[in-house]
């Protein structure tokens, strides 16, 4: 599906990028995410989470929780008032249900991410789509099943809000449409946030086959875990 | 054998109202007024239709919405804006939950903008732009923010802060430029401007009526509404709504399905 608004913007708006110094080599945590697969993980304050678009044009559904209290959650209405803007990039502080800091953003090569398109279900899939696309993979059948595999079982449905779309591009527009467009991504770029608080990281490697977040073709990313330096 | 996949037999159409009906004051069911700065919550039967009216062109009423019947099932933001590429409300469209089917429909709206990505309006928030005021010092005209009055309704009905997700906010709008940045917009507002929330579903309403979180007025002066319950019936055959999208089509599909 071609993009409505994939003109190119003027330079004043292009998001700032910038590219981290930390060395693969010394990550605590490498781990590759298969296309399609859900990821449940814990990491602490001060840890920083790099995510790579191996192959490009990937989204990857994510959600956060104060690890030791899972009521409070990754807010995007509470980030987006925070910075009073709609896209996540470099220098965007990822608040929580709490109005609390939970990650900043400290080195991003891709440039804007989405936070209002939230994670593909079977449900919605039948209501976007057509009712016969109910029986495909989805992210929220992802969450689902990592949080009824996750051995401390603090998640419930009701705790799975609104996520964040990493290397995902959705524009609004001042009339307030809204699109999902042709990926600002590529392969290998990648985006870096470093934790305020004890955190876990619930990703879906997003299976949505229908439109193009990831190009008709999802593919693997990888996650990797600095200590604190 | 053929499958009847996207399409409506003959006796699930025959649940279908032919015609979506027009409001008349014979169809009111109760009227309230709510005052600024406070809190509602309730339950609608599916069938019904909440007129939430701007008194004096100011209100900002912040809405969840939960199944009655299955209060894990909730209004759903994303679900709502991609399914209809829009990231506001208005007439035409629909409040999605997150199983794919439409809590409430929007039929009629003479305000023409409903925020949906602003949120609600927390204490530190409120308190550090107005102040502190309490019950013992100002009695009713104490300052309350939409979070702690939607909590004040969630747990009345055994829901908490975790129920607490991305929320309408009737009557504000927020409009974004290129890179994003957001803009509170008090142009085209009005007195007694007002929008049909048609519940499609039995439906857990809760509202608070306290100021919108990116309202820039420096005094709490939330502005107050009149909530009227009329009985409408559910979106007929010709509906707006059903026809605005081929993804509202479908919507109503499912919600009709689990009323059969």
């Amino acid at each position: 599906m071609a993009s409505l608004h994939s003109s190119a913007a003027p330079a004043s708006r292009v998001p700032p990028i910038r590219p981290s110094t930390l060395d693969p080599a010394h990550a605590v945590r490498d781990t590759t995410i298969a296309a399609g697969e859900p990821w449940l993980a814990r990491i602490t304050e001060g840890q920083v989470l790099r995510i790579v678009d191996l192959e490009g044009n990937q989204a990857v559904d994510t959600l956060f929780f104060n690890a030791h209290d899972a009521q409070e959650r990754y807010s995007p209405t509470h980030t987006i008032l925070a910075q009073r803007a709609l896209y996540l990039g470099l220098g965007t502080t990822l608040m929580s249900s709490e109005g609390r800091p939970m990650l900043t953003i400290v080195a991003d090569t891709c440039g804007r991410h989405d936070t209002l398109g939230g994670a593909c279900s079977c449900e919605s899939n039948t209501v976007r789509y057509a009712l016969g696309k109910r029986f495909m993979h989805s992210c929220r059948d992802n969450f689902m099943a990592a949080i009824a595999a996750d051995p401390q079982g603090q998640l419930t449905k009701a705790d799975i809000g609104a996520n964040i779309n990493f290397f995902m591009n959705v524009p609004v527009t001042p009339e307030g449409g809204l699109t999902f467009a042709d990926g600002i991504s590529g392969p290998g770029k990648y985006v870096e946030m470093q934790a305020h608080m004890d955190l876990t990281v619930l990703i879906s490697n997003c299976p949505q086959l229908n439109n193009p977040c990831n190009a008709y073709n999802p593919t693997p990313v990888r996650c990797l875990v600095w200590d604190a330096r | 054998m053929s499958v009847l996949l996207d399409s409506t037999t003959p006796l699930a159409a025959a649940a279908i109202p032919f015609h979506s009906a027009r409001f008349s004051q014979e169809r009111v069911l109760w009227e309230e007024p709510m005052p600024g700065g406070v809190q509602w919550s309730g339950v609608l039967q599916r069938g019904t239709t909440l007129r939430v009216t701007d008194l004096e062109g100011r209100a900002n009423v912040a809405v969840l919405l939960f199944n009655k019947e299955q209060l894990t099932e909730r209004y759903n933001m994303p679900d709502t804006l991609k399914a209809q590429h829009t990231a506001f409300l208005t007439r035409g469209h629909a409040c999605y939950s997150d199983m794919g089917r439409i809590l409430c429909s929007i039929p009629e709206d003479t305000c023409g903008w409903h925020d949906t990505v602003c949120g609600v309006l927390d204490t530190p928030t409120m308190q550090s732009r107005h102040g502190v005021h309490r019950y013992q010092e100002h009695r009713n005209a104490m300052h309350r923010s939409g979070l702690d009055g939607f909590l004040v309704e969630l747990h009345k009905w055994g829901l908490s802060r975790r129920d607490v997700h991305p929320n309408l906010n009737l009557f504000s709008r927020v409009c974004p430029d290129e890179s994003g940045a957001l803009r509170f917009v008090r142009e085209g507002r009005a007195p007694a401007q007002h929008v049909d929330l048609r519940l499609e579903m039995n439906v857990l309403v809760v509202l608070s009526t306290a100021p919108h979180p990116l309202d820039p007025s420096p005094d709490y002066t939330p502005g107050p509404v009149r909530l009227t319950a009329w009985r409408s019936g559910t979106a007929g055959a010709d509906d707006v709504v059903r026809h605005s999208c081929a993804e509202n089509a479908r919507g109503f599909i499912n919600t009709e399905r689990s009323f059969l």
